[in-house]
Order: structure tokens, then sequence, then C-alpha cells
């Protein structure tokens, strides 16, 4: 599942790991602009690093077909950090977690940011609003656009190939 | 054997922060490291704005101590707590900084952490070392509560120019009796820093201790 749906249910959901799984996966996702443009004067203040903004290598694995034995795809570029916003800023006394692709350190500590934020109890359902569910419907419409972009040019293959297990006396014997 | 490895999960929410700049300060804190174990005895000093800038370090320990952890473990090290510390902050600290695993006996890490003089283990019992092995012995960092180096022990060994004095406030008698044993099995052993608050005293297995 590349592109979850955000479907959280309103009760305790800032202190359910599920939940956060799938805001953690959109904020990873999320385009930059967007959630600087959300909460980028957040990021601001007494702001501490737990684990400052770094960037690293992770080994990707894949397997052929789906179902293929593991192999090494290649290495990923992956940024992270840990950090605690700056209480009276944000009224968060959360510590907010992100690992995304790529290596843009200013949407790690947004992601970060926004991790904090929505797991705050009394600040959840706002950034929920706000921030997840716009986000949700922008990274789903835009897999479906793709999705329909890819589909326009499906190719079906047909191939005449003899049946698996067919009886050697259907062979004509002379 | 399996290795008994402590494991919990580590609290974000009440973690303090380890090095403001991770790659300059524990290269700082290793040439403390590095200079208090090339001249034993002498006193190296932390400065609060370089090495430790931005650390917290944990309820109960030594800023030194702390810094030395930071700098020098990492996931492939196996650490022990004494006991004061087993079941505080420091550990889920460690583990959340340098991905350094906890055992729960002493011969079987490569650092231990002491928070007391009063709480080190038996020398005999710490660390792997053994005569294919000698790296393997442990490094004990324990916080002392202080040092001079004008009277006490009469310090001997390679990096001492003839003789120097230490004395470390708050070690027990049986330690200058283990030390003296250990020699025997050189260069098997172990390796001591102590640590009073930014300070920190190097005694490797090599220094001969004259009471």
């Amino acid at each position: 599942m590349l592109h979850p749906h955000y479907n959280s249910s309103p009760h305790n959901a800032a202190s359910d790991p599920a939940a956060r799984q799938t805001w953690m996966a959109l904020l990873a996702r999320a385009p930059e602009e967007f959630l600087e443009a959300q909460i980028g004067i957040l990021a601001q203040g007494n702001l501490q690093w737990l684990r400052p903004v770094e960037t690293g290598l992770l080994m990707a694995q894949g397997r052929a077909g789906g179902t293929g034995m593991r192999f090494n795809l290649g290495e990923v570029s992956v940024t992270r950090c840990v950090l605690r916003p700056d209480p009276d800023h944000t009224q968060c006394h959360q510590v907010g977690v992100a690992y995304i692709l790529g290596g843009s350190h200013r949407h790690a500590q947004l992601a970060a940011l926004a991790d904090a934020l929505l797991q705050e109890p009394t600040l959840h359902s706002h950034w929920d609003q706000h921030l997840l569910r716009p986000l949700s419907e922008q990274i789903c419409a835009q897999a479906q656009q793709r999705k329909a972009q890819a589909q326009g040019t499906r190719v079906e293959f047909f191939t005449v190939a003899r049946e698996a297990g067919s009886d050697i006396q259907d062979e004509d014997p002379s | 054997m399996s290795t008994a490895a402590v494991t919990q999960t580590i609290e974000l929410k009440r973690l303090a922060p380890g090095f403001a700049a991770p790659a300059q300060q524990s290269q700082t804190v290793f040439r403390s490291a590095l200079r208090a174990f090339s001249h034993p005895g002498s006193v190296q000093t932390l400065s609060m704005n370089e090495a430790l800038a931005g650390m917290r370090a944990p309820e109960g320990a030594d800023p030194a101590a702390a810094a030395l952890l930071l700098a020098l473990l990492d996931q492939d090290c196996k650490l022990w707590l004494s006991p004061q510390f087993a079941h505080s902050d420091a550990l889920a600290w460690l583990r959340f900084h340098t991905g350094c695993v906890a055992v729960t006996q002493p011969d079987q890490a490569d650092f231990l952490w002491v928070a007391q003089a009063n709480e080190l283990p038996d020398l005999r019992d710490c660390g792997r070392s053994s005569a294919e092995y000698p790296d393997q012995g442990a490094t004990c960092v324990v916080q002392v509560q202080g040092f001079q180096t004008d009277d006490g022990w009469t310090l001997r060994g390679p990096g001492i120019n003839g003789a120097s004095a230490l004395q470390v406030a708050g070690l027990g008698d049986g330690f200058v009796a283990q030390w003296q044993a250990q020699k025997h099995h050189f260069p098997c052993g172990v390796d001591m820093l102590f640590t009073h608050q930014n300070s920190l005293v190097g005694l490797p297995r090599s220094t001969q201790i004259e009471v």
C-alpha cells in the first residue's frame, strides 16, 4: 500500500501507534512547500534537537515480482531527525520524529514538528483537519492521476502456450 | 552463551539532548580520552562551550562521564551500568544517542559506567580479555568525588616521566590490591577512566600504582 488513506478515529488517535505510523508516512511523502505553508511558522523559537538533522544511506531491498527472494536494490538517501518544539510557541510538549527519503533537511524538520503536534491530544484534531486530510487527498489524487496515465499506455500480452500438465498421449503419435 | 541484553522502550518525551554537533564534539572528547590515557594520572578538563555544548547529562551522571560514553560507544558496544544507573534515564539516553547494547553482567561488557566508586565490581569480573584477545578488556568509566595530583598514590609506567602522584577521592581500599593483581595477567586487564564533574583522569592497564 503506497498511499495510505488517512482514516483515524477521533477517539484517542493522538496516542494510537497505528494512526501515528499512517501520519508519519503521509508527512514523509508530503510536498515540502505544503508543510512550509501550513506549519513553517511554528518551526521557530527555542526548538530543541534531540537528534540533529542528518542524511545517510539505507539499503533498499526488493523482491522480483513481489514474491521472489529479497535482493539489494540499491542505496537510497534518507534524512532523519528528532526534535522537541518550543512549548511556548506551539503549546506542544511532545517529541517528534521524522524519517524521509531524500536529502531535504527542512522537510525532515517540518515532518518531525508535525509529528510532535499530532501527538499532543489537545492539538490533534486541529492538525488532523488542517494538515493530514488535505495532504491525504492531495497525495491520493496524485496517485490516481499517475495510475490513470499508466493505464492509458497499458499493453496486454497474449501468448499461445501449451497448457501445463497435458497428457503425453495428446501428442500426435505418427 | 547468550548475552542477557537489557531491552526497554525508550520514552522519548523525557529524553535529554546529546551533543549539538556530534562529529566535532565526539572528536574533541575522544582527543581528551586519548590524552588522559597517554599521560596517565593527568587531569583533563572538558570545556562547557566546546566539548559539552548542548549536551544535558542524565540525572546522577557527571558531564564528563556522559560525554565520554556518548563519544566512545556505538551499536557494537556492550555496556554495563552500575545499580544506581540500571533503571534510570541514563540507559535510555545512551541507547537513543549511541545505539549501544546494555548487558546485565560486567564480564560481558566492553564498557562499564559506575555511578559511585563503591559500586565498582571486582576488576577480575570486568570485560572479556583473554590471552588471544587482550584488546577485549573493558573500559571502566567511574564517577568519583574528586582528584588531587600532589598527594596519594605514586604512578609509574609508560607515559609518565619518572613518577607522578594521584589521589582519587571515594575509591575503596580494595581497588589498589585488585589493580596490582591484574598486572600479573598483563596484557589482559581493564582500563580506568575516573571522572568528576567536567574532568577526567585515565589509568591504562600499563600503569603501576604504588601506595
